[in-house]
């Protein structure tokens, strides 16, 4: 389990087995009404924003070419990055995998004789499963964000990339405060501001006597050797520059080349991620500022499964990812299963390649398949990601891993059937046949008919027809 | 692409009212069906040859043909056997014409990449040459033959969904709607939240058939909120799916392929 929880498992969700999930989600009723809600706000607020900005398609070509750049050129950047930020007294470490990560902050943390450390919002920390490995070692990682906190109160995973919580509502909010939160006030409502304001006085004490803190980061910038993160509510402000030591987990592909380049990722990010012109706190930092700020900064810089994603030519580009999840809020079928269904960290359309891609389509070969291919994700992503097609190639990688005797026969019968016109001619033939099933037909099938009919065989096919009046 | 427009069209574009274009180029044009309209919908491709045909573009159909192996390749099945077929079924054509945006942006978008992933480039670089003379046929009637009016009179209240491939695959925009709207007689209703996705997406209907359906039966509200008696869509697969929702649930709507409304006239009407 070296990739971590790329992939998780938990009682009642089935791993990665998306139709199985999907069907347990799709009944959810509550469920599928806040995330209609949460994804058809952000997904209205950033067409308007992406209506308003006339240069949004160089905007989006540019952030693709960076980004294409960096992954031409990683290890040049990397070393760049490693370079500069050590100059600046930052300490750069190097993990393979999420075992080696966790094990390199586990072992920093302990190095403070600290037992405690808080966190700011970060998929890379989800993925290589940080709080639980803290929590082994016996340190206690407290989450800031506040929907992280609720999920950490709930004993709950995130379902979002950027809204981690948008499967609950204010309601079952108030009812997770009341019952986890020790500090909250009896009479709680479900007010937004009663239930912010008593997230804030709890966290409050969290951020003044917590002396470590743990962070991802949107970008690393190799010319400066900076790290940034993109934030809302200004816990990850906190977190940044009250504690004494700041360790930082940094996927790979994560690098900028130069400073310039955040004016294209400080637009496309906001706009794309909550709908916002721009992030309400954007806190950079290189290395250490005596006197100012964490003295003791560290960066792991993580790659599990990266490299290999890498050596992908079509899959590759799912590395130009910023995490802005607007392709989760336009996906119809993530509207209708929420993110636990995909069983990952990544959850969505960009989950679906990105999960596959980092840990092996063999562990897990359903979720290329939990599209119907309808492109909207590509059409949104804000650096060009053509999730459809890289969706397609990976199909080809899991049926060509995995066999399933019944459908590899059906797909070559039918492949054989089409593979000339005297076949193809008989084969027509059969088409009355479907008359039979129209309303009720065998498995696999009966996944069509349980809601559908099938279409009225035509007394002739169209090269029938054709052959007889032409 | 080989768009003609040129002084001449426009003129006789209104003298004519697009009916019978004399100035459309000789090509030789054959049409792709589809084995789903061979097989299941040939009045699609029926339509198709009697709109082609009333613009006075010769179609022809070559019987070689099959299938342009999309379902294949989006279940993971890559087959560049029916690549190659189609490449060699159509090389000596001047333009194909496809009735489904879906088959047309899988000719246009995967052929290569199925060649390639085969090691095949020689079959890629003759399957982009053939793509880029692939059309479907809102692109093919605007595009190459230089009219919004194709002539059509459908006295009904219909309603069209832009299939996701068609739009965002293969950018058909307002093609489609261009060539209804000119349609005498019809009346054309708006489809609430129609870029949305039907929830066919060829097996993935099959391989997760709850997400599908749910899809599914969002659709089919927006279609009975839309009021219209005729659902359209330059797709047969989509409205299969669909037009099988509806049907279950004795909707009372009707599916029809685009050129179906196209090609019907004021005679077939009240004939």
């Amino acid at each position: 389990m070296s990739s971590g929880e790329l992939i998780w498992s938990e009682e009642g969700w089935a791993g990665a087995d998306f139709p199985q999930n999907a069907k347990q989600a799709v009944n959810d009723s509550q469920l599928r009404r806040n995330v209609r809600k949460a994804t058809g706000t952000i997904r209205e607020r950033r067409a308007g924003l992406v209506a308003e900005t006339p240069d949004w398609r160089q905007l989006r070509r540019a952030g693709a070419a960076i980004k294409d750049d960096v992954l031409h050129h990683l290890d040049g950047y990397l070393e760049e990055f490693e370079r500069n930020a050590t100059a600046r007294g930052a300490h750069v470490h190097w993990a393979r995998d999420a075992q080696e990560a966790a094990r390199t902050v586990t072992d920093l943390v302990r190095a403070t004789g600290h037992t405690e450390v808080i966190k700011v919002k970060s998929m890379a920390t989800q993925e290589i499963g940080l709080v639980k490995a803290l929590e082994q070692a016996g340190i206690a990682a407290h989450e800031t964000d506040l929907a992280e906190m609720i999920l950490q109160l709930s004993n709950d995973r995130p379902s979002h990339i950027v809204v981690p919580a948008l499967h609950r509502n204010r309601a079952e909010i108030r009812r997770i405060f009341l019952d986890g939160m020790d500090d909250a006030p009896k009479d709680l409502s479900d007010d937004p501001h009663a239930l912010a304001e008593a997230a804030r006085l709890h966290l409050r004490r969290l951020f003044l006597r917590t002396k470590v803190a743990v962070s991802g980061a949107n970008f690393a910038i190799a010319e400066t050797g900076g790290l940034l993160v993109a934030e809302s509510e200004g816990n990850g402000r906190m977190c940044l520059t009250l504690p004494d030591t700041l360790i930082s987990v940094v996927g790979i592909e994560k690098l900028l080349p130069t400073w310039r380049d955040l004016e294209v990722f400080l637009q496309l990010l906001p706009r794309s991620s909550t709908g916002e012109r721009m992030n309400p706190y954007n806190s950079v930092w290189s290395g250490v500022t005596p006197g100012d700020g964490p003295q003791s900064v560290h960066i792991v810089l993580l790659d599990n499964g990266r490299t290999k994603a890498l050596a992908d030519n079509i899959g590759r580009q799912a590395l130009r990812c910023i995490r802005c999840a607007a392709c989760l809020n336009v996906c119809p079928v993530y509207e209708r299963t929420g993110g636990h269904a995909y069983g990952a960290t990544y959850p969505g359309p960009i989950g679906a390649i990105l999960t596959p891609l980092l840990a092996g389509v063999e562990h897990a070969p359903q979720l290329p398949f939990a599209s119907s291919l309808c492109g909207a994700c590509y059409e949104v992503c804000p650096v060009e990601i053509d999730i459809p097609t890289v969706l397609v190639k990976l199909r080809h990688d899991a049926v060509k891993a995995e066999r399933h005797r019944l459908q590899d026969a059906t797909f070559a019968a039918a492949a054989q059937a089409m593979s000339g016109r005297r076949r193809w001619t008989l084969a027509l033939k059969l088409a009355p046949l479907v008359r039979l099933v129209r309303q009720g037909a065998p498995p696999p099938l009966s996944g069509w008919t349980r809601t559908r009919d099938l279409p009225d065989p035509p007394p002739e096919s169209f090269r029938e027809w054709w052959t007889k009046h032409r | 692409m080989c768009g003609r427009r040129g002084p001449a069209a426009e003129k006789d574009a209104g003298l004519l009212r697009g009916w019978r274009l004399y100035d459309a180029p000789r090509m030789r044009v054959a049409l792709f069906s589809t084995c789903l309209v061979d097989a299941l919908f040939p009045d699609a491709g029926k339509a198709t040859v009697q709109i082609l045909e009333r613009l006075g573009q010769p179609v022809e159909f070559p019987l070689e043909q099959t299938c342009c192996g999309q379902m294949h390749a989006n279940s993971g099945y890559f087959e560049p056997k029916l690549v190659r077929r189609y490449v060699d079924v159509f090389a000596n054509y001047d333009a194909v014409v496809v009735p489904s945006g879906s088959c047309a942006g899988a000719i246009r978008h995967q052929h290569a990449m199925v060649a390639r992933a085969a090691g095949d480039e020689p079959l890629a670089r003759r399957a982009e040459a053939i793509a880029d003379k692939t059309y479907e046929l809102s692109q093919f009637v605007i595009d190459v033959l230089n009219t919004d009016d194709v002539g059509a009179y459908f006295p009904h209240r219909v309603t069209y969904h832009p299939t996701c491939h068609s739009v965002r695959m293969l950018g058909v925009g307002d093609r489609p709607l261009r060539l209804l709207r000119n349609v005498r007689g019809i009346e054309l209703v708006e489809l609430p939240r129609q870029e949305e996705c039907c929830g066919f997406g060829g097996t993935f209907s099959i391989k997760n058939p709850d997400v599908s359906a749910a899809m599914l039966a969002d659709k089919m509200e927006a279609v009975i909120e839309s009021g219209a008696e005729v659902l359209c869509a330059g797709d047969r697969s989509c409205l299969m799916h669909i037009g099988g929702g509806l049907s279950r649930i004795r909707a009372g709507v009707r599916t029809l392929h685009l050129a179906e409304i196209l090609a019907s006239t004021d005679e077939a009407a009240h004939r």
